[in-house]
């Protein structure tokens, strides 16, 4: 037991594991508190396109040659979540198929930019990389590091403002709207935010793998707890939790920490679930 | 001057008209019952009346201290609900989101107000439960305890008793009778006609043809022959 604190002590020498632990906290933090709404508007699926439309900014940003391809990823991501929310509403049927086809589009032609311009020698394992994240937490640079911390900061802080109006417009759009609440311009909001929250998880988890960082803990977290308020702030705090230790394990084990943390987040849903059918539930 | 008046409203959508020629006002303290066909676009009615559209061409307008936005609303079930989780006292205060104006959490006035509107429809015991293990009628008293929060001055409900049994759909009848009473004035949409019948101040029918009046108009109109089957002479 000493020597595994000894070697965690030698571990936190380095400022990458160092990094890499406060980047993880601040990314699981962010992504699950939206999870809730984002489950149950069922914008779950929105997730998982932008965040193959971050795979492809960030494929013309490395093309660009970019030192720090975070701010046109960005860019780009929001500009599409904007675009999907506006077209996705109206017609249902239509916003999937907008979804499914800007998503596999920005994946295919991120590839092949990738693949035309290439600039490193090891192209599969760029592409890896950026699609489960295997080592780009491990990578950082304080300017990215600086930039987490920033755009989480100003996630939480809208999420923490606008709490009341995200319950009020997720819960019943309609009830919201009819009394004098501007629900696109919140949904407009959320979008943003869900974009900022996929580039950011970009790093820790790739970007295949993000939409289980933003789901699963807000499932767990249903499983147990019955109101909106005790649900959030469980998935935060399980979410933190998990992205630890899937981070420690990964530095420990070897592992990759995108799939890590997803392999801890499933564990932990299970055990969420198991506590959920015994007890019944609490508040 | 009338709460609400609505003037040749066309509704639909994407411009497409469901329904014409809808005239009808509605006065402070009235009791307004919508009745039609399944499809006859009662509930395109409310949400035009709300706002949530525009109407496709005619006028909607407030008076007599109401203002656009005042309104109370009890949806149609929506399925998002179904699973949400979220207490009962969250759910109540959330009707006092127009309140919040610039301010991002609800002050102590607002928690009296949910607090009172709970209080006033039973729900005291059942304050800190989840909304989706409610039953039906419960979680119908807490919708309207919520539109109840955004105002007490007019109340739309759409179907308010589909799914209740009768038992409870008394209960919930004499409720928003007694809300009525206090002075709120109500709109609902009902399949329910004898109930329409037995509460209702005015009537509005849509349908291929459009009728809006008293009650005692209503009965002796055409209308009410085919729709009310030998019901009519309650009263
Ligand atoms: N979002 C929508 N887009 C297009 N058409 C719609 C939409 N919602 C309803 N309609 C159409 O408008 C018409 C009126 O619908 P509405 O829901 O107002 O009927 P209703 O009178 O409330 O019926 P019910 O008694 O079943 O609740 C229907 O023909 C329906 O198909
Ligand atoms: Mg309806």
């Amino acid at each position: 037991m000493s020597e595994f604190i000894n070697k965690a002590i030698e571990y936190f020498e380095y400022p990458f594991v160092r990094y890499a632990l406060i980047v993880g906290v601040l990314i699981a933090l962010c992504s699950s508190i939206l999870g809730v709404t984002l489950v149950l508007k069922r914008f779950s699926f929105i997730g998982d396109g932008l965040s193959h439309v971050a795979f492809g900014g960030m494929a013309i940003a490395s093309v660009l040659n970019f030192t720090n391809d975070m701010p046109l990823t960005l860019l780009f991501t929001v500009i599409f979540a904007i675009v999907l929310l506006m077209s996705g509403k109206n017609a249902k049927i239509k916003g999937d198929a907008a979804i499914a086809m800007v998503s596999v589009g920005s994946l295919a032609i991120g590839y092949l930019l990738l693949n035309i311009f290439n600039t490193s020698g090891n192209l599969s394992g760029d592409v890896c990389s950026t699609l489960f994240g295997s080592t780009s937490i491990l990578t950082l640079t304080p300017t990215e590091v600086y930039l987490c911390v920033g755009l989480s900061v100003f996630v939480v802080a809208v999420f923490i403002l606008l709490y009341n109006r995200i319950f009020a417009v997720t819960f019943d759009e309609d009830f919201s709207k009819a009394t004098g609440t501007n629900a696109d311009f919140y949904n407009f909001i959320i979008a943003i935010i869900i974009a900022v929250i996929i580039v950011l998880a970009m790093n820790l988890v790739g970007s295949l793998l993000i939409s289980a960082l933003v789901i699963f803990p807000a499932l767990s977290a249903m499983r147990i707890f019955k109101s909106f308020k005790s649900v959030t702030v469980f998935s935060a705090v399980l979410s933190v939790f998990c992205s630890l230790l899937g981070i420690l394990t990964a530095v420990f084990a070897g592992t990759p920490v995108g799939s890590t943390i997803v392999a801890v987040d499933i564990v932990a849903f299970i055990i969420c679930f198991a506590v959920g059918k015994v007890f019944g539930g609490k508040r | 001057m009338a709460q609400l008046s609505c003037k040749n409203l066309a509704l639909g959508y994407d411009g497409k008209i469901v329904r014409d020629n809808i005239s009808f006002e509605v006065n402070s303290g009235d009791y307004l019952c919508i009745v039609g066909e399944n499809g006859s676009g009662k509930s395109t009615l409310m949400k035009t009346i709300l706002g949530l559209f525009p109407p496709i061409s005619g006028e909607i307008k407030f008076g007599d201290g109401l203002k656009d936005k005042e309104i109370g609303y009890l949806p149609q079930q929506t399925d998002i609900q179904k699973d949400f989780p979220a207490s009962v006292n969250e759910i109540v205060l959330s009707g006092c989101i127009s309140k919040l104006s610039f301010s991002p959490f609800y002050s102590k006035s607002e928690k009296e107000l949910a607090d009172y509107q709970i209080a006033r429809l039973g729900l005291n015991s059942l304050k800190n439960r989840c909304y989706r293990e409610l039953s039906g009628g419960q979680q119908q008293r807490v919708l309207l305890a919520r539109a109840l929060c955004a105002t007490d001055k007019m109340i739309l409900l759409d179907e308010p008793v589909s799914g209740l049994d009768p038992m409870i759909t008394m209960e919930m009848y004499n409720l928003i009778e007694s809300l009525n009473k206090e002075g709120t004035t109500v709109i609902m949409v009902s399949h329910d006609i004898e109930a329409a019948l037995n509460y209702a101040s005015h009537i509005l029918h849509i349908g291929d043809n459009v009728f809006f009046g008293t009650k005692k108009d209503y009965l002796k109109s055409e209308f009410s022959k085919a729709f009310t089957k030998g019901i009519g002479d309650i009263q």
